[in-house]
């Protein structure tokens, strides 16, 4: 599948999703003035990658912050997922976090709670 | 202005400047809120907190508040008096800085026939504890779905978990059809 890398920038994440290297990965902030169409490519890319899906995903979210229109968003990338390892995929989820950020810490607990799949926390220094 | 009026006026902004200081607001717009806006004073506020030494998370929530009281007005404040006058998506936005808090204030017309809903939301909003805020904004998100303006309807319950304050706000009547929606967030200093 093409390869998706779109450069950060302040109000919008890096995100990269490549599958022959095996990197799949959303982070720094997000805000982007129109986040539906921001995060559509992502949403359909991830549709088409089910299909023809690794043997293993590791799916890692970095994020510093995103707001609540991105928070929606980043639901529907989560669902995705769940979809993918309910067909039987392997898929993990790494949801890093600044270890003094609880908001971003719990941000992580309620999407761990919200869908069905395998979810790591990971605590990192800045 | 002929001369009189100049003085008055200059005489105006000088109680202007002066009621901004003693409210210690830091920052006042009127105005259309874009994208661009949200961004500058954003980061205008990120670097005085930061010049300020204020504690990562404090910086942080008042982050937050802002963005999320900034897409309020852009997303759903309505329109006053005729189109070609002042149109939807303005209102005014404040920052200012007291010893204890923070505040992020803003005002927006709304239409009338609003009010009620909006009430019934913030109040709900008001009941709830932490826990309850939780839940609800997980709801939400899981339910539901983005209107056609990009608007979640989780901006209130968040700014509550945030700030862990009641919202405060307010409805001035302009005319029949719209009031003056008036809303602000405090954000502690001490963590």
């Amino acid at each position: 599948m093409e390869v998706i890398k779109i450069k950060g920038t302040d109000d919008t994440p890096t995100i990269i999703l490549d599958q022959d290297s095996g990197i799949f990965e959303i982070s720094g902030r997000s805000l982007p003035e129109d986040v539906t169409t921001f995060y559509e490519p992502i949403l359909n890319w991830l549709e088409d990658y089910q299909d023809v899906a690794n043997d293993k995903t590791v799916f890692t979210f970095k994020l510093v912050y995103f707001n609540t229109a991105s928070s929606k968003l980043i639901l529907d990338i989560l669902m995705k997922l769940e979809d993918m390892h309910e067909s039987g995929k392997e898929v993990l989820i790494k949801w890093f976090f600044p270890e003094d950020d609880e908001d971003m810490e719990e941000a992580g607990e309620e999407y761990a709670d919200i869908v069905d799949v395998p979810f790591e926390q990971v605590s990192y220094t800045l | 202005m002929d001369k009189s009026n100049v003085k008055g006026f200059l005489e105006f902004v000088y109680d202007f400047y002066r009621s901004m200081k003693a409210h210690e607001i830091t920052l006042v717009y009127e105005g259309e809120i874009t994208h661009q806006i949200t961004k500058a004073f954003t980061s205008l506020t990120e670097s005085n907190m930061a010049k300020q030494s204020e504690a990562n998370s404090v910086q942080k929530k008042v982050f937050h508040v802002m963005v999320e009281c900034l897409q309020n007005i852009s997303k759903h404040a309505d329109s006053f008096g005729s189109d070609d006058f002042l149109f939807a998506g303005r209102g005014i936005f404040m920052v200012s800085k007291g010893k204890e808090d923070y505040h992020v204030t803003t005002g927006n017309v709304i239409e009338n026939d609003k009010i009620e809903e909006l009430t019934k939301m913030l109040d709900h909003i008001n009941e709830l504890d932490k826990e309850g805020l939780k839940e609800l904004y997980k709801s939400q998100m899981k339910e539901g779905r983005l209107s056609e303006k990009g608007g979640a309807g989780l901006g209130f319950i968040d700014i509550a978990r945030k700030t862990g304050k009641k919202l405060e706000f307010h409805f001035l009547p302009i005319d029949e059809g719209s009031s003056f929606f008036l809303l602000t967030s405090s954000i502690s200093r001490n963590i």
